[in-house]
């Protein structure tokens, strides 16, 4: 009997299942073991004191001040991301690839550094603090300084999501529609807008996700007064620095279901829409 | 109807240039750059000259001293190393997601991104506790005299996590281009499965392997959140450079805080024109 074919590019089924099994054990260890702690956690003392936890005053004010913060930063990135992108994808100027690397600037720099740029600029030291501080405007230590830097952390992401896709593109439909005399804010919601509505919807999501989770840049500029201007990541600290680990994980794990929330859409979006969304991959 | 289609060409003068047809330019591209300046280049500006007021010499007395360097190098040394391995599993991770055919496979796909997903506040206390000395994992590895939590391996360990995603995402798509006709050609010439690895599939890989190393090494130098709860923050020891700056602003030694900023945003622009480069690289090589 001759043996089968076996195929060169075929791995033997030791290095399949050692390779596997590392895999599998690296991903167990390093990313899943973290995530069910959390849960575990946030139970340890039951379902009702982890719903205590969060329902408590200053938890709520957190969560309303994180979401207020992502109600502002949110939909100014994403009118950001769609000016930014009609212009780079539909227009031809110098300096367009400087402009697309500056762009992606927030994703390099690190959270602590994007908020002390407004310290410096704001704060007491800075640039224009003693002029807030005579006409009675708090900047830092407030929400506005809590907005700018949650701007600044998460400005890239619907742009990075729509330059690839709208460049890919081109303009031969915008055009068509101009051409056939349809307005500017026409051709963009009946021609444009369908077109990258998924992209779009990507990218608001990702930037939400990390508008309601960013930490270091927002730590820096927010002051940490319990319930006025501590936002859920940064009431997680304070409660795990008073050794109050069932309140802090059990906020830690309402962040936790939005980062698996925003995982799952995430994951949909992406097999559902692959061809679409294949344009941004790509580049 | 295309343009072609016409019988005769349009005079030149009718030709419409292509920046004319749509609508908006000024108006997008005014609202980017302001958008921008007033948000990122101004704010950046107060950064980049604040530690002029120190002068030369101030500045580099700012940053030379021994506990600035230590967190520095610990920052940028724990980077480096987290950037290997998370390039070696995220090697043999891109490889298995590829390559094989399991159950549950899509499930372990989309769990990679969990470091994007998961704040990185959630990530650092969760670590934290996993790895303390009573710990799910801490207590194990405390019977065996090692320490993970609250020391510089504690660093290591959440830049590893943060890191992960990058490689296995810069390395999937490549991968699953690359198809496998090179590697059976590979073995058709007479090399071994070795041979084939190292010299005809990693070479092809190396732009892409790269530049997610690159991106895991920026990220674990910036980052914060998921380090400071695990590193315990012993100065010179484990202290990460992004919390000394911190440290620095809540004693009000702006400028000091501010050196340190600029030497990593320095670092950014480095890592940033690095990755500009390495992807034009990998773009040729396709």
């Amino acid at each position: 009997m001759t043996k089968p074919f076996k195929r060169p590019t075929d791995d033997p089924l030791w290095l399949k299942l050692l390779l596997t099994g590392l895999a599998l054990g690296f991903i167990a260890i390093l990313l899943l073991l973290p995530l069910v702690l959390v849960f575990k956690e946030a139970f340890a003392m039951g379902i009702s004191a982890c719903w205590a936890a969060i329902t408590e005053p200053d938890s709520l004010a957190a969560v309303r001040l994180s979401l207020i913060a992502a109600a502002i930063a949110v939909p100014l990135n994403t009118v950001f991301g769609i000016a930014a992108a009609w212009s780079i994808a539909k227009f031809d100027f110098p300096g367009k690839t400087f402009l697309v690397t500056l762009i992606d600037l927030p994703f390099s720099v690190s959270p602590v550094v994007s908020g002390l740029i407004y310290v410096l600029v704001f704060g007491m030291q800075g640039w224009f603090g003693p002029t807030l501080v005579n006409h009675d405007i708090h900047i830092l230590f407030a929400l506005p300084g809590i907005v700018l830097a949650t701007i600044f952390v998460t400005f890239p992401f619907v742009a990075r999501e729509l330059i690839p896709l709208m460049m890919d593109q081109g303009r031969d439909e915008e055009e068509a529609a101009a051409t056939l005399g349809a307005s500017g804010l026409g051709t963009f919601l009946r021609v444009t807008l369908p077109n990258i509505k998924w992209g779009l919807l990507y990218g608001v999501l990702l930037c939400n996700a990390r508008a309601l989770g960013e930490f270091g840049a927002v730590s820096v500029v927010s002051g940490h007064i319990r319930g006025v201007t501590n936002t859920m990541p940064l009431h997680i600290e304070l409660l795990y620095n008073n050794y109050d680990y069932v309140g802090a994980f059990s906020v830690a794990a309402l962040l936790a279901m939005l980062g698996l929330i925003t995982l799952a859409l995430k994951s949909l979006l992406e097999w559902r829409y692959a061809d679409e969304l294949a344009a941004m991959h790509r580049h | 109807m295309s343009a072609t289609g016409l019988k005769f060409p349009l005079p030149q003068f009718l030709m419409p240039k292509s920046r004319h047809v749509l609508p908006g330019f000024s108006l997008s591209l005014g609202f980017t750059l302001f958008y921008m300046t007033t948000l990122v280049l101004v704010p950046l500006l107060a950064l980049v000259l604040r530690p002029l007021s120190l002068g030369l010499d101030g500045f580099w007395a700012a940053i030379s001293t021994p506990r600035v360097l230590a967190s520095l190098r610990l920052s940028f040394g724990m980077a480096l190393a987290a950037a290997v391995i998370d390039s070696i599993f995220g090697f043999i991770i891109a490889w298995v997601l590829v390559r094989y055919r399991f159950p549950g496979k899509g499930l372990l796909d989309a769990v990679i991104d969990l470091p994007f997903a998961l704040p990185t506040a959630v990530a650092g206390i969760a670590l934290s506790t996993l790895y303390a000395p009573n710990g799910w994992i801490g207590s194990l590895l405390i019977e065996h005299g090692i320490r993970i939590a609250y020391t510089p391996w504690g660093v290591l360990v959440a830049m590893t996590f943060i890191g992960i995603p990058f490689p296995v995402r810069t390395l999937q798509p490549v991968l699953s281009e690359l198809g496998l006709e090179v590697e059976e050609a590979a073995a058709t010439l007479g090399a071994t499965r070795l041979q084939t690895i190292s010299r005809v599939v990693l070479p092809m890989l190396l732009p892409a392997l790269l530049t997610g190393a690159a991106m895991a090494f920026a990220r674990g130098v910036g980052e914060y959140g998921s380090v400071i709860f695990i590193a315990g923050n012993i100065p010179a020891v484990s202290e990460i450079a992004p919390l000394l700056i911190v440290t620095k602003l809540e004693q009000y030694d702006y400028a000091g805080a501010a050196a340190i900023g600029v030497v990593m945003l320095s670092a950014s622009f480095v890592m940033l024109l690095a990755l500009n480069g390495l992807q034009s690289w990998a773009a040729k090589r396709r």
